[in-house]
């Protein structure tokens, strides 16, 4: 193989993503430029594009993230999510649907989940954001990463951090007595030694997962909440055993 | 979504005063206006954060209610001690809509004007009265499987997505509004309005003017108060129907009875004829089927959501009868 077959490999997973998501960008850009009926509106729309991709409009922002100051020059209407990702290279989490449906970019602010991608950047001046990358200490994983990965708690991965991250929120929320939708009674919240997979369901519904990993990250959960959740080994009884 | 400038309001007094200015929007939480915004339905010059403003407590008042105040967040509300206690359906409505993650963020007054999920609004390539008005409905004769049964107009067929403001339909509460012109307190189920011929308008706010807090009056009945919420899938799903019900039951008889409809109308539907037809009857099969037969009267089902109809019926008459029973998880 010549070099220049070798480079058509060497397109990277993150440029090859890169280039797909500016091919669906102008998909979905198409309809809003075809509602301009005149060819001057079209100009005026395509000026303004390019005005607010210049510095104009930049400020300085600071942001506490896991742990460190960071000092950052951002637009206003740049949301947390591509804060954390484009600018400080933070890709542990995950941009799925960016509206808030899905749950891949959910970090903690303040020890409270929230969705990253439903912020902007500028309204959490001030705040604590743990995102992925702050849940481990060093080499040792925080037990719900360790969990995740005992019970079989993913698949693709794509959804996990966001998966992690709520879950370590949940396990706080028990602790501190909130209630859920399906709480039977609103007095007398679920401990974490009791809590049913049920509840931890629902708590999780923020939070997809296409490759349905569920049954794995719900026993991660009752995992880390102290509870003793199926074995995800499969067991397989041969026909001699059943007889 | 498009560039615009950003500040942080100092004061109520700043924020109303900005609002007045064209192409200006308040942010606070932020989860259903920045959605709007990345898809263009919203698109301002600049945005005022209201966010750091003191309206972020919960407090008694004298009458023996609470005063919430419009920055406090889904979360804080639901799992207040007092809410729990003695307005416990208002604890389940909020805890049933959206997920953790949105309910810590959004605020009391956003859940309040956050505005509709009919899909055709949200998608700019379809036509919307309520987004363009003069423009046309697609959703009236098109895909309107979640749109309105009652009150709807042939201008708009949106429903109001909230769960809470079905829940603070039924509590009686009041509304306490702040603009340029001075203060004002209007009942909860005044401030949303019917679409008619100005789909445009959710609420009957003025330009410039912010809701400050909700006041829930006192109310011993609501301690037996239900919300029972239907939809596609049993989590992180809009209602198809909802239902607040709070009945007060004396001597075998239902003494007072309040009953709020949620994804049937552009407002949170207060079902008025069936809570004066409960008062004084006892609870049985025949008097919830009178009372879910009044509340439906006068639906107008679109081509997909006939079935909107028996499913709110039924729904009334469990909630209903769940609240008599002293109230609990619908």
């Amino acid at each position: 193989m010549d070099d220049r077959k070798k480079n058509r490999f060497k397109t990277s997973r993150r440029f090859f993503l890169g280039q797909a998501v500016t091919a669906a960008g102008t998909a979905i850009a198409a309809p809003k430029l075809l509602d301009s009926l005149s060819p001057t509106s079209t100009d005026q729309a395509n000026a303004a594009m390019l005005s607010s991709q210049s510095e104009v409009g930049k400020v300085p922002i600071t942001l506490k993230v896991n742990g460190q100051t960071r000092a950052l020059t951002l637009e206003p209407r740049v949301t947390l999510l591509d804060a954390l990702r484009e600018t400080l290279g933070l890709t542990g989490s995950k941009k799925g649907c960016d509206h808030g449906q899905c749950g891949s970019c959910t970090v903690l602010v303040n020890g409270d989940r929230i969705y990253s991608c439903l912020t902007l950047a500028i309204m959490q001046e001030g705040n604590e954001i743990t995102t992925i990358e702050g849940l481990a200490k060093g080499d040792t994983l925080h037990p719900v990463q360790t969990a995740f990965i005992e019970n079989d708690g993913f698949q693709c991965g794509y959804c996990t951090p966001g998966q992690i991250c709520a879950s370590v929120a949940l396990l706080d929320e028990l602790k501190r007595g909130c209630a859920s939708a399906i709480t039977p009674n609103l007095s007398q919240t679920p401990k974490l030694s009791t809590v049913s997979s049920a509840e931890i369901r629902e708590r999780l519904s923020g939070n997809l997962c296409r490759c349905s990993a569920y049954n794995g990250i719900v026993s991660a959960v009752q995992q880390s909440a102290g509870q003793s959740p199926p074995s995800p080994i499969a067991t397989i009884v041969t026909s001699e055993e059943l007889a | 979504m498009k560039s615009f400038t950003y500040q942080r309001a100092q004061s109520i007094q700043e924020a109303t005063q900005k609002l007045m200015q064209a192409r200006t929007e308040v942010i606070a939480g932020g989860t259903n206006l920045l959605d709007r915004m990345k898809v263009f339905l919203d698109e301002p010059d600049q945005l005022i954060d209201i966010s750091r403003l003191s309206f972020n407590q919960i407090q008694p008042t004298s009458q023996g209610g609470l005063r919430i105040g419009a920055l406090v967040r889904n979360t804080q509300l639901a799992d207040d001690a007092t809410v729990r206690q003695n307005y416990p359906l208002l604890s389940r409505a909020i805890l049933s809509g959206a997920s953790q993650q949105i309910r810590n963020v959004a605020t009391i007054g956003g859940n309040i004007l956050q505005r509709t999920r009919c899909p055709y609004y949200y998608d700019t390539g379809f036509a919307c009265n309520k987004r363009k008005p003069g423009s046309g409905c697609p959703a009236a004769t098109g895909l309107n499987r979640m749109n309105a049964i009652l009150g709807a107009s042939d201008q708009c067929v949106a429903v109001h997505p909230s769960d809470m403001c079905v829940a603070l339909a039924a509590l009686d509460a009041i509304v306490e509004i702040e603009g340029a012109k001075g203060k004002r307190q209007i009942p909860f189920t005044d401030l949303h309005r019917l679409p008619g011929n100005q789909p445009q308008f959710d609420t009957v706010l003025q330009p410039g003017e912010l809701i400050t807090a909700v006041i829930l009056p006192p109310m011993s009945a609501a301690k037996s108060g239900v919300y029972l919420k239907l939809r596609d899938r049993s989590s992180y799903a809009f209602a198809l129907v909802s239902v607040a019900a709070i009945v007060e039951i004396s001597q075998n008889k239902i003494k007072t009875a309040r009953l709020a409809l949620g994804g049937v109308a552009h407002k949170p539907w207060r079902a008025t004829a069936a809570e004066q037809f409960l008062i004084g009857k006892s609870v049985d099969d025949d008097t919830l089927q009178q009372a879910a037969t009044l509340a439906l009267q006068g639906a107008k089902p679109l081509a997909y959501n006939g079935f909107k109809v028996e499913m709110t019926k039924r729904a009334i008459r469990r909630a209903i009868g769940i609240s008599a029973n002293g109230g609990g998880l619908a």
